[in-house]
């Protein structure tokens, strides 16, 4: 490919937004054939210093030099036709149409007027073959899987030129197989002389993916390492600012059984069945993983389990108490607990106040209220208390929670179902798009409330994270439980393969084919 | 791990949205008026085109409006069931239910009331006129209960549902006003006019300034506002009500029954309707007649509105309101112009009020997201 972009220079790059210093003089580099990693807890603003390489944002000072020439660029536009594409965490395609289609969107084409959907798709086929992007370019975008979009969107940018391309964070929606498949394209691309930026806050993929790592901490620039020989607790310590406390191991001494599920099967929002007969259980002083990619029931089974689904068949034993057909309310009366998937949506009245939010349930309760009015003086006692022994950061009980950041949201949804005293926990994803401080805080308080004797069922698409909490883990797979091991007992690559839905001794998924490819 | 929590006031927290620092507050409460003169300036160059002097208009409708004892006291006259009608829309509006169904459950309120008040006119004063009251609340309750039920059983819609009753009332009442309820005294004399008999002096509301119209319904009026405030943020139902409505799908997780409070809510509008209906039976005319609602079902809901959906906003906005109309009977008869006129500068006072609230709520995002030292710059949604 000719003029391929040998260096990108960053220098002293400011971006403030109203009240907020997103970047703070920061400097980034990056050369043709290498992959440099920004890490980065949310709100680091690597995504901000990114967006003003791509264009989307302008800077407020520093400057860019593209090949020691200094350039601006005031639209995505501007940067694509210098050869900078971005590859956004939301892709940006249209379903319902197909891959070359969605190539051709907004492409200007040799015949004017005229979709040339036959260059375009002979194109696909030379990208396709040359860095290993197995996508068939007459399939519909919307029959894709998550990692097949994603080769779409490489596919996207490199036909419009580009070669330098950011990832943001572009493995949170894979499974790890999909992750490697990923690694080997973009190993590739590397190889053929792009430069790729790799924005994450997963250590151990930008460990093993790429060649140096900058990290950011609060819109300022902690430095640059080799990614060569770096150790792991000095990128959390220049990440986080200080040492994590290492998991301690624990003894696994399971006691009662506390929720059995039976054969459950349930329907999603669209009508089909998602839940295709779930077995499980959960002991007390346990805590059971649910590993699986999004979207394969995990919410569906959370649901049912709180009582907000219909289950169409099956029981759902609570201490015996089969409360497949209880109200939410008996449910939590009974020791169920949630700390729902969907924080922002299902966990939280954004517009509530911090102290309102702690008592979405408990305001019936009689300590709360005196006959229909509110009892404010205890409520707030109440609500200051878990504040505080949750360390939740809030200016005041009356701030509206939607102003605190989505870690202080989560340990206080914590704190307040944990305060009921629960005798099962259900949490689901409780530390997505949480950072490094408040997930490390949140594990912590969920293994205390594992020795105290709660069964608690934890979803989650990380698998280290699965690993370091579980004492069992499970697979779920479109709506089936895949398998449930003792958490020494397996591996990730085992896990992995499972949640792709490819059960130990069955024959490897056939490669795709690219029919129009051939000939 | 350090309390890095600071209680900056330790007092039990009244949450009233209108709370915040003294720029937010005067953002709030001015904008809207200035909204208000900014549609009266536009429709200045209406007035203009038409060749009327729009300075004359506006102080005839000024003047009509508050210039005087009787003109205030009919601005007062009309702002009482619009404060009413009002509240109710602020209540089912706050658990994200739209009641367009004032009119019909004004109309039911009056009925049921007015039934009291003729079934049993020898009854006390004092019995009498909360008896017809209660009697009015309820039968208006019926009528927002009815499309509640219908959204919390079919989900049907309740703007559909409610503007549908608000024709069968209007029906059922032209029915009883030409037959069952018709006024025998009409009949008597040839007349047969469509209204009721003229309800019993006991069930009169007391006029409180001689040769005017204003009614001791106005302290209701106020009483309930009161009242809606304490229920909206001091009870438990009321809490529900407003998670409901800011969030349902929050409110489901945490075992709140969203269908029954939508319901519950729209009941109690009706009920507040129902309640401007009869007062306005007892207070202004004495009897049902035609016409009775006068649109307040409707104008009601602006006032909710521009009053920001808080119960003490809606008294200054009803009495505003209720002056706009007044006032602009006033202009209409000075300066001919037509009546649809006088709906047009309605119109476009709803348009640049509810536009205004629109562009307060931006700004002070905008300064919020100014005063967070470190706002994310993204919480992953992923």
């Amino acid at each position: 490919m000719a003029g391929m972009i040998q260096q990108v220079q960053m220098t002293g790059i400011v971006k403030r937004f109203p009240g907020v210093l997103a970047c703070n003089n920061i400097d980034f580099d990056l050369h043709a054939g290498e992959v440099h990693a920004l890490l980065g807890e949310n709100g680091a603003g690597k995504s901000t210093l990114m967006k003003i390489l791509y264009g989307m944002y302008q800077l407020d000072g520093g400057s860019i030099a593209i090949d020691g020439a200094v350039r601006r660029f005031h639209s995505p536009a501007d940067s694509l036709d210098a050869g900078i594409g971005m590859i956004h965490q939301h892709f940006m395609l249209v379903p319902t149409m197909t891959v070359a289609q969605n190539v051709a969107l907004g492409q200007s084409s040799d015949k004017k007027f005229l979709l040339d959907l036959k260059t375009v798709t002979e194109r696909i086929c030379e990208l396709s073959a040359a860095y290993g992007l197995k996508v068939n370019p007459n399939d519909l975008v919307g029959h894709l899987s998550v990692g097949e979009q994603q080769r779409v969107e490489i596919i996207k940018a490199l036909y419009r030129g580009a070669s330098i391309i950011i990832l943001d964070e572009p493995t949170a929606v894979l499974t790890p197989q999909e992750v490697d498949d990923l690694f080997i394209i973009l190993k590739k691309m590397v190889k053929e002389g792009h430069g790729l930026v790799f924005i994450s806050h997963k250590l151990h993929e930008v460990t093993a993916l790429c060649d140096r790592i900058t990290v950011l901490r609060d819109g300022c620039k902690m430095g640059t390492r080799p990614a060569a020989g770096v150790e792991r607790h000095e990128l959390i310590k220049m990440m986080v600012g200080r040492d994590l406390k290492e998991l301690s191991h624990r003894d696994y001494k399971p006691g009662a059984e506390r929720l059995t599920i039976t054969d459950v099967r349930a329907s999603g929002d669209r009508g089909t069945e998602t839940l295709k007969g779930i077995n499980l259980s959960v002991h007390a002083g346990e805590i059971l993983g649910l590993a699986g990619v999004s979207g394969n029931g995990q919410l569906e089974l959370a649901e049912c389990l709180i009582g907000i689904r219909k289950v169409d068949s099956g029981r759902i034993l609570l201490d015996g108490l089969d409360i497949a057909s209880m109200k939410l309310n008996e449910r939590i009366a009974k020791g169920m607990a949630i700390i729902p998937e969907e924080r922002m949506r299902d966990g939280a009245v954004n517009d509530f106040s911090v102290q309102d939010n702690v008592f979405l349930h408990d305001h019936t309760d009689k300590e709360f209220r005196t006959g229909i009015f509110l009892n404010f003086k205890k409520m707030a006692a109440h609500a200051k208390k878990l504040v505080g022994e949750y360390t939740v950061k809030t200016p005041t009980l009356e701030t509206p929670i939607k102003n605190l950041s989505g870690g202080n949201i989560q340990k206080l949804i914590m704190a307040r179902e944990l305060a009921r005293k629960p005798t099962v926990l259900i949490a689901a994803q409780p530390t997505r798009g949480v950072d490094i401080g408040a997930s490390e805080y949140i594990h912590q308080r969920l293994l205390m409330q594992r020795d105290a004797g709660t069964a608690i069922l934890l979803t989650s698409e990380d698998l280290d994270e699965l690993y370091a909490l579980s004492d069992r883990i499970a697979v779920i797979y479109e709506g089936t439980i895949m398998g449930v091991f003792l958490r020494q007992d397996t591996d990730i690559q085992t896990l992995g393969l499972l949640m792709a839905g490819i059960r130990p001794g069955d024959a490897p998924k056939p490669d795709l084919p690219i029919a129009s490819c051939e000939g | 791990m350090p309390m890095a929590f600071m209680l900056q006031r330790n007092k039990a927290a009244v949450k009233a949205p209108k709370k915040g620092d003294g720029f937010e507050f005067m953002l709030r409460t001015l904008v809207p008026f200035l909204g208000v003169f900014a549609a009266l300036a536009i429709s200045a160059v209406v007035l203009l085109m038409l060749k009327t002097n729009p300075i004359v208009a506006y102080s005839a409708m000024l003047q009509g409006a508050f210039g005087s004892i009787s003109g205030l006291s009919q601005s007062l006259v009309k702002a009482t069931p619009l404060l009413l009608v009002g509240l109710g829309v602020c209540i089912a509006f706050r658990a994200s239910v739209i009641n367009v169904g004032g009119e019909g459950q004004i109309i039911l309120g009056s009925i049921a009331g007015t039934w009291m008040a003729l079934s049993f006119p020898d009854l006390p004063s004092a019995i009498l006129i909360p008896a017809c009251m209660t009697v009015g609340f309820i039968a208006g309750a019926f009528w927002g209960f009815i499309p509640g039920l219908l959204k919390a059983r079919f989900k049907v819609n309740e703007i559909l549902s409610t503007i549908m009753l608000n024709a069968i009332a209007l029906q059922f009442m032209n029915f009883l006003l030409q037959g069952p309820m018709m006024d025998p005294e009409g009949i008597k004399a040839g007349t047969f006019l469509a209204q009721s008999a003229r309800l019993p002096e006991s069930s009169w509301l007391a006029r409180l300034i001689p040769r005017t119209q204003l009614h001791a319904g106005l302290y209701v009026a106020l009483g309930f506002a009161v009242l809606v405030y304490i229920f909206l943020w001091r009870t438990t139902i009321g809490y529900q009500i407003r998670a409901v409505g800011l969030n349902p799908n929050a409110s489901r997780y945490s075992g709140i029954n969203v269908p029954f409070n939508q319901m519950l809510s729209l009941t109690i509008a009706g009920g507040l309707s129902g309640l401007a209906g009869v007062i306005e039976v007892m207070g202004v005319h004495r009897r049902i007649l035609e016409g009775l609602t006068g649109g307040y079902g409707f104008t009601g809901i602006v006032a909710a509105l521009l009053g920001s959906l808080h119960p003490l906003g809606i008294v200054p906005a009803s009495v505003l309101f209720g002056g706009l109309l007044v006032g602009a009977n006033t202009m209409q008869r000075a300066v001919q112009i037509p009546a649809a006129l006088i709906n047009a500068i309605l119109g476009l006072i709803v348009l640049f009020v509810s536009g205004s609230a629109l562009w307060i709520h931006n700004i002070i995002k905008k300064r919020k997201t100014a005063a967070v030292v470190l706002a994310p710059v993204k919480d992953a949604e992923q």
